[in-house]
């Protein structure tokens, strides 16, 4: 599965040749994380943020266990258990803090992550598979943190829980049962809140399986790289460690820093008032966002404003899950012969100016009132995101002329590379 | 196969979509919307002159006007807003002594749900009771106030303001100068409701609570007592419901300069590394 | 943060066959992560100390005005029962009767009680062999062959100073930490 290349691993003493027999652990750590991974030579800092994610991962678990110690999850002392944590329990301000801004930082490195993969087009093939894992994860990121964003039982726990699952009702004949099943009652209560518990101490646990699936399939191939074209010798490559070991604790520090200045510093800016006022049934507050790494695909959720043929609301739900569905047939859409968005024109001035101001704009209205400019604003985004993937991609892949490749990354790096043959400058990635 | 289902399903949704935006548009600009008083004339929360000494990543609690503002809470706002997520044990964070804190408590009547008698009997207070709930019955449902400077945006500064801001309507003017009266002739504050520029719809059901000397300050230790005026008692009740509602805030941000520091600092040692470890493999890129 | 960044370093940078010498600074580095994940564990292991409001309640304040001779009552401290008892003169009569040093934990009714009051006796209600609730403090209880306290989990009988006299509990029922604020008031803890 890896490069001929690819350094065994040999273990050092009596006890490490023991296990290798028995458990060969280490080498599984050595082969993928250690000296026996050769890795693209030229990876930018772009590449940094898979580790990151994994670093976010663990963090929340860890942060989360800590947490579900001292947490109640019933909803009539859930809310004031979040204030015992806060107030009296030793370090409790840092665990939630760091827990909830660590939310929003998991989100930030993912969607960075992503949009990384969009611009090399690291889901072509033969990477499919990882691609498709990658959105697995992110919806199951997406259900954990919906969950884990109602534990707190404040108001926008309680009225993003009813908002949400009252989408379900946009499904016409059994929208409404579905939506009390999930609930496990008429509005969200007792029920809705201990399963949400329960599911969100889960789903990370399947997300850290899923994670576990994600580098083995990345390990097939082996990691793509900002030129897009493939490893063809040793000299394309270095160890993973110590070089990227080294590169990612650098990224690691800088991440780190950013973050704890938030936890420390702002940790409520990421958050939202309204949240630090228990949970009212009877009274709805002014105006109900979700948490910020959900703006985006909520803006696409109220572009949806007119009833033609369907109800709006249905035309909402479905662009809202069909905008993140539409991720998995990527290696589908995009027939480029050329991977990376460096040799590819056309390609590249749709996403810088294309893509990347659409879903600023989404982030944007997304948190603002449902309001006009706001409204009218996001329905050119929504319609702007449709296109891109799915028109756009499809053409602009077909008919673009990209530029000349280097030869091998040996000679992106180094400028030039013995092994060049003239002539065969061109040669698309992956061929 | 895929290109063709996924180009007509996109273009589906865009035709929908600038579908909601040509109907959008159209009333938009056929239908007026009518310019609202609580937007035009809504005033953000401003900061007082010097703002709080718990401000900013180097902020400290100011003992002093905390046991001020809690003053000012007792006297004014204990009779219609609760503070049930503090403790009396809390107070030792003011400065009160184990003593002081237990005459505290002792003025309190906690509830007790009995349950060999099925009734709630009231006892004095011990340390260790939270405040009790208030019963309030009246126009409006006043909040508890533990959370209430993070439950409101900028709240610190926003309780401070609403405090400060009960103005006499016929003379309000907003930031660009103009005045409410003119703006919306038509405007008026409803039944029971006071008008205040920094309440959501300029109008709260709270009348004025403070007035220029409402309480009595004791002496601090240099030996005046600060004047009594609204705006130095709005100023001490917002800074003490800013600790009720994060009393670790302190602690919060002095362990975030000792763990930024050791951070920055092992990110150097990082950087170094880094580029010790790839000084013998790194070229000078010529493209990009 | 010390296994993303630490671990491999320090584990994999002597196989790197000599070429590169393993300098000071990314000694360093490694340490400095290493340590940064060493303090991020402290507070994790903290957190589950007892909490602020669990310590502030850690004094129990008891009345005992009402508590007849003979009488005893049950009251929770830090969570866990407390014996006050008001001996009665034969009961007092019986724990001095025995000569301390045949006990297995000798202890006289004296030592277990304070100066002035030695018609009350305090214990906490927890066996010391196992930490069952022994009985005995409710009227109509067995109180052992003793006439103290007796816990039904493995027999272990408490005589009417709380001392252990049988049964496999290793020592006398703890006396916890008190004083009397007044003649009818003692605090606990």
């Amino acid at each position: 599965m890896s490069f001929p290349w690819a350094k065994e691993y040999t273990p050092q003493n009596g006890f490490t040749k023991f296990l290798d027999e028995r458990l060969p652990l280490p080498r599984l750590v050595y082969n993928a994380v250690g000296a026996g991974y050769p890795v693209p030579r030229n990876l930018s800092y772009f590449w940094n943020f898979g580790v990151l994610a994994g670093f976010c991962l663990v963090l929340q678990i860890v942060t989360g266990v800590v947490l579900a110690m001292h947490y109640a999850a019933d909803a009539g002392v859930a809310f004031a258990s979040v204030e015992h944590i806060m107030r009296d329990v030793n370090w409790g301000w840092l665990m939630r803090y760091a827990h909830a801004n660590g939310a929003s930082f998991f989100f930030l490195v993912i969607y960075i992550h992503i949009f990384r993969g969009f611009f090399y087009a690291s889901y072509k093939p033969p990477r499919e598979m990882i691609w498709l894992i990658g959105v697995v994860i992110f919806l199951l990121m997406m259900a954990t943190a919906f969950m884990g964003y109602v534990l707190p039982w404040g108001q926008m726990s309680f009225w993003g829980a009813q908002v949400i699952t009252g989408l379900f009702e946009a499904i016409p004949l059994v929208g409404e049962s579905i939506k009390v099943w999930l609930l496990g009652g008429y509005a969200p209560d007792n029920a809705a809140l201990n399963r949400f518990f329960s599911l969100h101490y889960l789903l990370p646990f399947v997300i850290a399986g899923c994670v576990i699936l994600h580098i083995w399939a990345l390990h097939i191939p082996g990691s793509s790289n900002p030129t897009g074209v493939e490893v063809k010798q040793e000299s394309d490559t270095l160890p993973f460690h110590p070089y990227y070991t080294a590169k990612d604790g650098f990224g690691l520090g800088v991440f780190l820093l950013i973050y704890f200045a938030f936890v420390f510093f702002l940790p409520n800016v990421l958050g939202h008032p309204d949240n630090y006022i228990e949970a009212n049934p009877l009274s709805t507050p002014a105006h109900i966002v979700p948490e910020w790494y959900f703006y985006p695909f909520y803006a696409i959720l109220r572009a949806f404003t007119f009833d033609f043929i369907l109800p709006a609301k249905l035309w909402g739900v479905l662009a809202m899950f069909a905008a993140i569905l539409v991720w998995f047939f990527l290696p589908w859409l995009d027939k480029g012969p050329v991977r990376s968005g460096h040799y590819r024109p056309l390609f590249r001035k749709f996403f810088w100016f294309g893509l990347i101001p659409c879903m600023a704009v989404l982030f944007v209205c997304g948190g603002a009132p449902a309001e006009e400019p706001y409204v009218m604003i996001s329905q050119i985004a929504t319609a702007y995101y449709f296109l891109h993937f799915l028109v756009i991609l499809p053409i602009v892949s077909s008919i673009e002329r990209p530029d000349p490749l280097p030869y091998s990354i040996t000679e992106a790096v180094l400028g030039s590379d013995k092994k060049a043959v003239l002539g065969e400058n061109a040669e698309p990635a992956g061929a | 196969m895929i290109r063709l289902v996924g180009m007509l399903i996109g273009l589906g949704f865009t035709f929908v979509v600038l579908l909601a935006f040509g109907v959008g548009a159209y009333t938009a600009a056929t239908e007026e919307v009518e310019p609202q008083a609580g937007y035009a004339f809504h005033a953000e929360p401003h900061a007082p002159e010097g703002g709080f000494a718990s401000d900013g990543p180097f902020g400290r609690w100011d003992q002093a006007q905390l046991q001020r503002g809690y003053q000012v809470y007792k006297e004014a706002c204990a009779a219609c807003h609760s503070l049930g997520y503090v403790a009396f044990r809390n107070l030792a964070d003011l400065g009160y002594s184990d003593a002081q804190i237990k005459a505290e408590a002792e003025s309190y009547q906690i509830p007790h749900y009995d349950p060999s008698t099925g009734e709630v009997t009231r006892s004095a207070g011990l340390p260790t009771d939270n405040f009790p709930p208030v019963a309030y019955a009246g126009l409006g449902s006043p909040p508890d106030l533990s959370l209430i400077t993070k439950a409101r945006g900028d709240g610190t500064n926003y309780v401070y303001s609403l405090l400060t801001g009960y103005e006499d309507m016929a003379t309000y003017a907003n930031e660009d100068g103009e005045l409410l009266t003119e703006e919306f002739p038509e405007f008026q504050v409803g039944e029971g409701l006071h008008f205040n520029p920094y309440f959501e719809g300029l109008a709260i059901a709270m009348p004025a609570p403070l007035q220029d000397g409402q309480v009595t300050y004791a002496v601090d230790e240099n030996g005046v007592a600060p004047e009594a005026t609204v705006d130095q008692m709005s100023q001490d009740v917002a800074a003490f419901l800013t600790w009720t509602a994060e009393p670790k805030m302190m602690e919060r941000k002095r362990t975030g300069w000792w763990i930024l520091a050791f951070t920055l600092f092992a990110t150097i040692l990082a950087w170094f590394a880094k580029k010790s470890v790839w000084s013998a493999v790194k070229p000078k890129r010529e493209d990009d | 943060m010390a296994t993303t960044t630490g671990n491999p370093e320090t584990s994999e940078a002597g196989t790197e066959e000599g070429v590169r010498r393993r300098d000071f600074i990314e000694i360093a580095a490694v340490s400095a992560a290493g340590i940064g994940g060493l303090a991020m564990v402290y507070p994790l292991v903290s957190q589950m100390s007892p909490s602020a409001d669990v310590l502030a309640a850690s004094t129990t304040e008891l009345d005992i005005s009402e508590l007849q001779v003979g009488q005893a009552v049950k009251a929770s401290f830090r969570k866990q029962p407390v014996f006050v008892r008001r001996l009665t003169q034969g009961e007092i009569d019986e724990a001095n009767a025995v000569a301390t040093d045949s006990l297995r934990d000798p202890e006289s009714l004296e030592d277990r009680t304070q100066p002035g009051h030695e018609d009350v006796l305090v214990v906490m209600g927890v066996c010391t062999h196992l930490g069952c609730v022994p009985l005995g403090a409710a009227t109509g209880e067995n109180k052992g062959e003793y006439n103290g306290y007796f816990c039904p989990c493995h027999g272990s009988h408490y005589d009417t100073a709380a001392r252990i006299r049988k049964g496999p509990a290793p020592t006398n029922l703890v006396v916890p930490d008190y004083t009397f604020t007044s003649d009818t008031t003692i605090v606990i803890g």
